[in-house]
């Protein structure tokens, strides 16, 4: 059963994440590019809306206010920067997969269709839970502390999956209302907020961002979903 | 002569027991995990330049 969910996972996240960076391309990447030219160096008052990498000159490292700033590696621009994105999304698009396939192998049944509706659940649990409290942030977003960003959206993915698990696996009541509880539960807390605002990001390029991730995320999903019950179904005698 | 077991004869993921698979679906989820976390969250300089665009792109907190 470990190669049949593995090599499922393997062979669909490599696809997904193929598609995905052709999907990105259109609308995502450009953005993002887009507002990095709008960046400006240095640290906004208490947040950690930065400059990037992409400002340190090759020349090993610079001068900033007499304090020595190291340059640390980067893909160069161009070519070598989007097979790295690939990269990032094959892996990315895996890891995805691997969950799904974990879930099919308790599943009772798990075909295309199936894995669609999987793939459904993880938008939802991934990309449209957190996206409520932390929305797709362009480069140059004003946003509070990472940790603390970070912890939430781990914390909102592990509610968000637990809530749907028992809303729809459960028959009792009592515990659909506990499903339903734990849904709305990470969004009911403190949510990391900035303390000040000002993006270098201008808001006319931050609402197309925001939309054109969500709906690259839910193409990825589905197409994820669907290909990986697919493979899982059909590899269904790997042991 | 030796008996072969065919491929048909082997129990179909269907009837396994949670018991037997349990531990494949841990490794599993774990992996997945472990590899979300290291493109999408871990903290060193230069797997963050390196995922730059991706994390940006699937809506991981960054920076």
């Amino acid at each position: 059963m470990l190669r049949q969910i593995l090599a499922s996972a393997v062979i669909a996240g490599a696809l997904a994440g193929v598609l995905v960076s052709g999907l990105q391309a259109i609308r995502v990447v450009p953005l993002i590019l887009e507002a990095e030219t709008h960046e400006t160096s240095g640290k906004t008052t208490g947040t950690v809306a930065t400059a990037h990498h992409h400002d340190v000159p090759a020349s090993g490292h610079r001068h900033e206010n007499g304090i020595a700033v190291t340059r640390v590696w980067a893909p160069e621009e161009g070519l070598e920067r989007t097979l790295y994105t690939v990269l990032t999304n094959v892996l990315t698009a895996t890891a995805f997969a691997l969950l799904l396939t974990a879930c099919y192998a308790l599943s009772s049944d798990v075909d295309w269709r199936r894995g669609m509706l999987w793939g459904l659940a993880g938008f939802a649990v991934f990309h449209l839970a957190p996206s409520l409290g932390l929305p797709p942030e362009p480069p140059g977003s004003t946003a509070a502390l990472l940790h603390d960003r970070q912890i939430w959206w781990f914390g909102t993915v592990a509610a968000t999956a637990t809530g749907l698990a028992l809303l729809v696996f459960h028959r009792k009541d009592i515990i659909k209302v506990l499903g339903v509880a734990l849904l709305a539960l990470p969004h009911l807390i403190d949510v990391p907020q900035p303390d000040t605002y000002g993006d270098m990001a201008p808001p006319e390029l931050v609402s197309p961002y925001v939309v054109a991730v969500l709906v690259t995320a839910g193409v990825f999903w589905v197409f994820l979903g669907a290909l990986s019950g697919f493979l899982f179904h059909r590899m269904k005698d790997l042991k | 002569m030796r008996h072969i077991p065919s491929v048909k004869t082997l129990p179909s993921t269907e009837s396994l027991s949670p018991a037997a698979k349990a531990v494949p679906v841990l490794v599993a989820a774990l992996l997945g995990v472990f590899m979300l976390y290291g493109v999408g969250f871990a903290g060193p300089q230069v797997l963050h330049n390196a995922a730059h665009d991706g994390r940006h792109a699937f809506a991981f907190p960054c920076h």
